[in-house]
């Protein structure tokens, strides 16, 4: 077995959080997502959830951690919506699984990072809502927007940094 | 062998997370829940996504649906309850600070007409609402918005109504300004609203002006489209589009919208696509009406369109009974001016059908009887050929009206339009007189 260096980015930088957070934090922003677009239709641009699953990805630091948590989400997701189960919750689950094996490279708690990485993410959460529209569920009218796409993900990093910096209150260091 | 599983075991259960998944999408969308009984028209035009769950899938679904609304109706019941204490508090610092008179009686009473102007806009919202249910007599429970998806991909919003109020899925669901979409899954306080602009959504309609049918559908940027109709330059930017009825969802006569733009479309020549303009703003939704069943009764403008109908087919009638005593050759097709004059009041089928009759100008024949058919097997209907019918004006291409070929010689002179007349033939009822001018 690797013997690891208590000094690696992996021991130095993992996180933990209360079960209470673990749970609300999503929660509440399935819940945001969900009741802001009434008031605010351009906030359907925005994904809440899927910066909480980057959050806790790259916090973690544990790829399984961060797909299972993307997977939930995702599928929570779903209950809301006219798909079949499985939409969001592969393209979260992959993101998350991505976030967390990116998060062992990078300093996550750079501001320009964390804005990168959402922005990145995004665009790749994106294309795999694509691939899964067109491959799996056969869907030839769902069209990829480029603008529409880049324009969602910049809004998604700058919405990323505050949120970033709220959920950072509830860190607990393993 | 453990080594290799201890090294590849994150991409490992990655793999077996979304293969799990894929498999989960691959049975429900083999599986999608159709109701029996449901509206055959809708289910030919609309897609997966508008299609009630599957009994597991739509158990998962009441669960997430269960943990959220409830979350939903409650920020939504508190909100206005802070906004209420909110305004409470500010009068109660006005009143103790009854002496700062001339400034905080002029935000006082900003603030109350602030108010009163929300109370005046929702009441002219609910006004307008029962103005139309009492329009189209329609038996409907008005609903108010609490959701919605959360992604732009899905066009459902989440109303605070369900199966206890009487809500079913495939009831239409619109505001005064028109139509809105259909229940899709309903919950027992709570139900899922699917929006005319979401690409698994579809409704037949017409287009006013024109009288052409066809059927919007959403598009994956949110928009209304009609694509299924050729180029027509009839169609105008600007016509009013109705719902047809059709699809047995929506009634008929409801507004949808107008048209927005025409233009070719590419993926699909020779087809174009037609753009819509809901008339109902779909981003800015509060209070809906759900159409829960039509009523026996019609609205008073309607009643009176039926009444003018049924006294033209009376004078149709009258006036085709009074032909056939004046005109006795033409009884035959008496009929069928019968048959023309209740079609005028029947719906528009039935008048294309009674028009045929009345241009064959004889009764038509039963499908079933053996008499009216060429060969065939005896005793079986519809198994021949049909005969041909007697001519009113028989010339010499009539059928029977021409001597068999054994019969003629070569050289001969051909009979005479006359005699041909004259001569039974098998296709000709010798009781049938031509039309006299």
């Amino acid at each position: 077995m690797a013997e690891r260096s208590y000094t690696s980015r992996e021991e130095l930088d993992q996180y933990g959080f209360h079960p209470g957070v673990t749970v609300l934090a999503p929660v509440v922003c399935i819940l945001l997502q969900a009741m802001l677009p009434k008031t605010f239709p351009w906030l359907l641009h925005l994904d809440l959830p899927l910066i909480a699953t980057i959050f806790f990805a790259v916090s973690r630091r544990s790829p399984i951690a961060g797909a299972v948590t993307g997977t939930l989400i995702g599928l929570f997701q779903d209950g809301l919506t006219n798909h079949p189960f499985g939409v969001e919750g592969i393209a979260k689950g992959v993101v998350g699984y991505v976030a967390a094996s990116l998060g062992f490279a990078v300093d996550i708690d750079n501001a320009i990072n964390r804005a990168t990485l959402v922005f990145t993410l995004s665009l790749c959460q994106s294309g795999l809502l694509y691939l899964i529209a067109h491959w799996l569920l056969g869907e030839t009218s769902y069209q990829l927007l480029p603008v529409g796409e880049l324009l969602s993900a910049v809004a998604n990093s700058l919405v990323a940094i505050p949120v970033f910096y709220i959920l950072d209150r509830f860190r607990i260091r393993d | 062998m453990e080594s290799f599983f201890t090294r590849l075991k994150n991409p490992l259960v990655l793999i077996a997370i979304v293969l799990v998944q894929v498999i989960a999408l691959a049975m429900q969308v083999q599986r999608p829940a159709r109701d029996a009984d449901g509206p055959a028209g809708g289910a030919a035009m609309e897609s997966e996504g508008s299609a009630p769950d599957g009994q597991e899938v739509s158990l998962l679904r009441r669960w997430t649906v269960t943990a959220i609304a409830p979350l939903e109706a409650g920020v939504q019941i508190s909100s206005s309850k802070v906004r209420g204490l909110w305004h409470d508090y500010v009068d109660l610092r006005q009143a103790r600070q009854q002496n700062m008179a001339l400034r905080n009686e002029v935000a006082r009473l900003r603030e109350e007409e602030a108010s009163l102007a929300e109370d005046a806009a929702q009441g002219r919202r609910l006004q307008r609402l029962l103005a139309f249910r009492e329009q189209y007599a329609l038996t409907n429970v008005a609903a108010q918005v609490i959701g919605t998806s959360g992604s732009e991909r899905s066009h459902v919003l989440y109303l605070d109504k369900g199966s206890a109020d009487g809500l079913k899925p495939d009831q239409p669901v619109v505001t005064p300004d028109g139509v809105v979409g259909k229940i899709r899954d309903v919950f027992p306080h709570t139900s899922q609203l699917l929006l005319i602009n979401d690409p698994s959504s579809g409704a037949g309609v017409i287009l006013a002006v024109t009288r052409i049918r066809a059927i919007v559908r959403g598009t994956a940027t949110g928009q209304v489209q009609i694509d299924d109709l050729t180029a027509d330059s009839r169609i105008k930017v600007g016509e009013p589009v109705i719902t047809s009825g059709g699809d047995l969802v929506f009634p008929r006569g409801l507004p949808v919208g107008t048209i927005q733009s025409i233009a070719p479309d590419p993926l699909h020549q020779p087809y174009t696509a037609i753009t819509i303009k809901p008339a109902a703003d779909l981003n800015r939704l509060e209070e809906v009406l759900v159409i829960t069943a039509s009523s026996a009764t019609l609205p008073p403008a309607a009643a009176q369109d039926a009444a003018t109908a049924e006294a033209t087919a009376e004078a149709s009638q009258r006036a085709a009974d009074l032909v056939a005593r004046k005109l006795p050759g033409l009884q035959p097709s008496a009929a069928a001016a019968e048959a023309a004059g209740n079609g005028a009041a029947g719906t528009a089928a039935e008048t294309k059908g009674a028009s045929r009759g009345s241009g064959a100008g004889t009764t038509p024949a039963a499908p079933d009887d053996p008499e009216s058919q060429i060969g065939g097997l005896p005793g079986v209907a519809n198994s021949g050929l049909p005969k041909p019918r007697a001519a009113l004006h028989t010339d010499r291409f009539s059928p029977g009206a021409t001597l068999p070929a054994t019969e003629m010689t070569p050289g001969g002179q051909p009979e005479s339009p006359g005699r041909a007349q004259g001569q039974a033939t098998p296709g000709h009822q010798p009781d049938q007189q031509p039309q006299q001018p």
